[in-house]
């Protein structure tokens, strides 16, 4: 190995600025990116399987599946589905961080001078990216199936980041079970979490299909709120004829997340905080 | 090197105590390093030195005790003391799915460079650490020689007041060992303060300007690595001679190296200790050959971190067990002691990274 002087040492007043939370949040989560161009294969995966799973109920279950209220099941179905793509999220924000943190990059990001809030950043930047591409992903599969939103611009913006809200609200989740859990049981114990949490929803189904304390778990579930507001705004059928939800989904969609955020982003920085005990 | 000669060491560290639940991890842990100089933490797995690194770090709080980097309190000020450092963790913590050069670019931009400076500066790097041929190549293709220079590049975009390297050559085969420490050696010829913590006796006598070891979260020995070995007895030098040669050759190997020599009648081997092995082999030699003496094999060794450790405490290292030495209670210098308590670790929530289990990260590294 041949060592020049000149090139270990650094040169004085290499840096040229001093720290700032969003630009090295934007960096860290650069490193995410890089990873979908160097290795696209896991995330072709992950979109091929949201769609595995809209052509499975589609057509597989569909046929057998009756809206309450009337309608095609595809267009009742999508926005169920995108919801819950939201949902599925949490798993990959929590296995990185823990990742992360396992091989010693997170140590390594904290003993930079950076923002202590970039490393979260960085994540909740790379996932939401991630999760705006798979929606776009599953929307473009789901009009190639034939459904269709049948409102306004306006409304389809809005039911589209109301989707995204959801998915915001669950990073900070993520990001503090990925800090506070690590070791190869954390993901196990995120998927026994995710799974009931998806399917007592009504992504798949309508709550009123349901025996009654049944239905009810499933309407008050966040991904369920989401679900319903995004058929709504996009001019789908909601499954949803009566009851509180029936007026005021966009509401509780709003509401949940706003909720989701305000516990868990306090959790997220005390977490952070403790990786120092 | 231009950097000017501070007036503080670039390193210390007054008492420092850590717990991790029911373990002690650190316990009165002082440590001073002076500017330009590399220094050895030497001690087994277990005695506390990654947590102490961790410490002087930011990366997890102390319970008591005062330490500064380059003058600035550990404690009051984090936020300057990561502008002064650079830390080499015990796992290659670069991205694996990234090139050498993207790993090296995050990092630099990381730490406040521009675009184009991160470039240069990454480009300097790589030529530095004999990386540049494999600067595109996705880092999960590097041995662990190189991922580990990777590691140590990384660390060193901002020259920082001091490099800690915790247990750099875990893991790693003689040749990667090899490279790596060329690397610090090259890293500290241009004056780059280093603390190293190694479990290999060899290792700190090979880096390291001064020396402390380490034992039960405090420093229970400090010096040169002569000054060490001439406290442990140094180096042992045997040679196995025919039966009837045995008391002579004794007296001639003793008088050579003016030193005391013990004879094993069952091994037919002489066994003299000396300050330093490879000065002493020659006189012996010449010794031996003036007197017509038939040596029918010579060999010298270095004390092990076993042997370190029986002088230091009286008890036996706790790195591994071996073999019973005699009735060694588990009451040494340092006080009575539990040897079931010897192996304590910091307890798991506390990082991941401060309790690696070394079995673990020699699999990482390969």
């Amino acid at each position: 190995m041949t060592t020049t002087p000149s090139s270990i040492t650094a040169p004085a007043g290499l840096r040229d600025r001093r720290s700032n939370a969003l630009r090295e949040g934007w960096l860290i989560a650069g490193r995410d990116l890089l990873h979908w161009v160097r290795e696209p294969w896991g995330l072709v995966f992950g979109l091929a399987f949201n769609i595995m799973l809209i052509l499975l109920f589609g057509f597989l279950f569909g046929g057998a599946i009756e809206v309450p209220g009337g309608g095609d099941y595809i267009a009742f179905l999508l926005p169920g589905m995108f919801a819950l793509t939201m949902l599925f999220g949490l798993e990959g924000t929590m296995t990185a961080m823990a990742e992360d943190a396992k091989r010693g990059i997170t140590d390594r990001f904290r003993s930079l001078p950076i923002s202590s809030a970039s490393v979260a950043l960085g994540r909740a930047l790379a996932d939401l990216a991630n999760s705006a591409l798979s929606l776009a992903v599953l929307m473009v599969g789901g009009l190639l199936i034939g459904w269709r939103p049948t409102t306004g611009p306006a409304e389809i913006a809005l039911g589209i980041a109301l989707l995204l809200w959801l998915r915001f609200a669950l990073l900070w989740l993520g990001i503090f079970l990925g800090l506070s859990f690590r070791g190869t049981g954390a993901t196990t114990a995120v998927q026994v979490l995710v799974w009931p949490v998806g399917f007592l929803s009504t992504v798949f189904v309508s709550a009123e299909t349901m025996p009654g304390w049944l239905g009810v778990i499933t309407t008050w579930n966040p991904v369920s709120a989401t679900a319903t507001a995004a058929r709504e705004l996009f001019g789908n059928p909601t499954g949803v004829t009566s009851g509180w939800m029936a007026e005021n989904a966009v509401l509780a969609a709003s509401a949940w997340p706003l909720v989701i955020t305000l516990v868990f982003l306090p959790l997220t920085a005390t977490a952070y905080r403790h990786l120092r005990r | 090197m231009s950097r000017p000669v501070p007036s503080h060491p670039a390193l210390e560290a007054v008492g420092l105590r850590k717990r991790f639940g029911k373990s002690t991890a650190l316990d009165g842990f002082d440590l001073r390093v002076a500017a330009g100089t590399v220094h050895g933490l030497l001690g087994p797995n277990g005695a506390g030195k990654t947590t102490a690194v961790r410490c002087l770090t930011t990366l997890t709080d102390l319970d008591e005790g005062t330490a500064a980097i380059d003058g600035i309190d550990v404690r009051r000020d984090p936020a300057a003391v990561r502008e002064r450092i650079g830390l080499v963790g015990q796992f290659h913590a670069v991205d694996e799915a990234l090139t050498a050069r993207q790993n090296l670019m995050l990092f630099a931009r990381l730490s406040g460079l521009s675009k184009p400076r991160a470039r240069t500066r990454a480009d300097q790097l790589l030529e530095s650490f004999a990386l540049t041929d494999a600067a595109s190549r996705a880092v999960s293709g590097f041995s662990g020689g190189m991922r580990r220079r990777l590691d140590i590049a990384s660390s060193l975009v901002l020259t920082p007041a001091i490099l800690f390297l915790d247990e750099p050559t875990t893991g790693l085969d003689p040749r990667g060992r090899a490279t790596v420490w060329q690397a610090v050696r090259e890293v500290a010829a241009l004056g780059t303060t280093v603390l190293l913590t190694t479990q290999l006796l060899d290792e700190a006598d090979q880096l390291a300007d001064r020396v402390s070891v380490m034992d039960h979260g405090r420093v229970i020995a400090e010096g040169t690595p002569t000054d060490l070995k001439r406290r442990l007895g140094g180096d042992r030098i045997t040679g196995r001679f025919a039966v009837g040669d045995l008391d002579r050759a004794a007296a001639v190997v003793a008088a050579a190296v003016d030193s005391e020599a013990s004879v094993d009648r069952d091994a037919l081997s002489v066994t003299v200790e000396v300050v330093d092995g490879s000065a002493a082999l020659a006189p012996i030699v010449r010794a031996l050959d003036a007197d017509g003496l038939l040596v029918e094999d010579l060999s010298l060794r270095r004390p092990t971190l076993d042997e370190v450790f029986l002088h230091l405490t009286g008890a036996p290292s706790p790195v591994e067990p071996i073999e019973p030495t005699g009735p060694t209670g588990p009451t040494g210098p340092t006080g009575p002691t539990e040897p079931a308590e010897r192996r304590a670790e910091p307890a798991l929530p506390a990082g991941p990274a401060g309790v690696a289990d070394p079995a673990a990260s020699d699999l990482e590294a390969r």
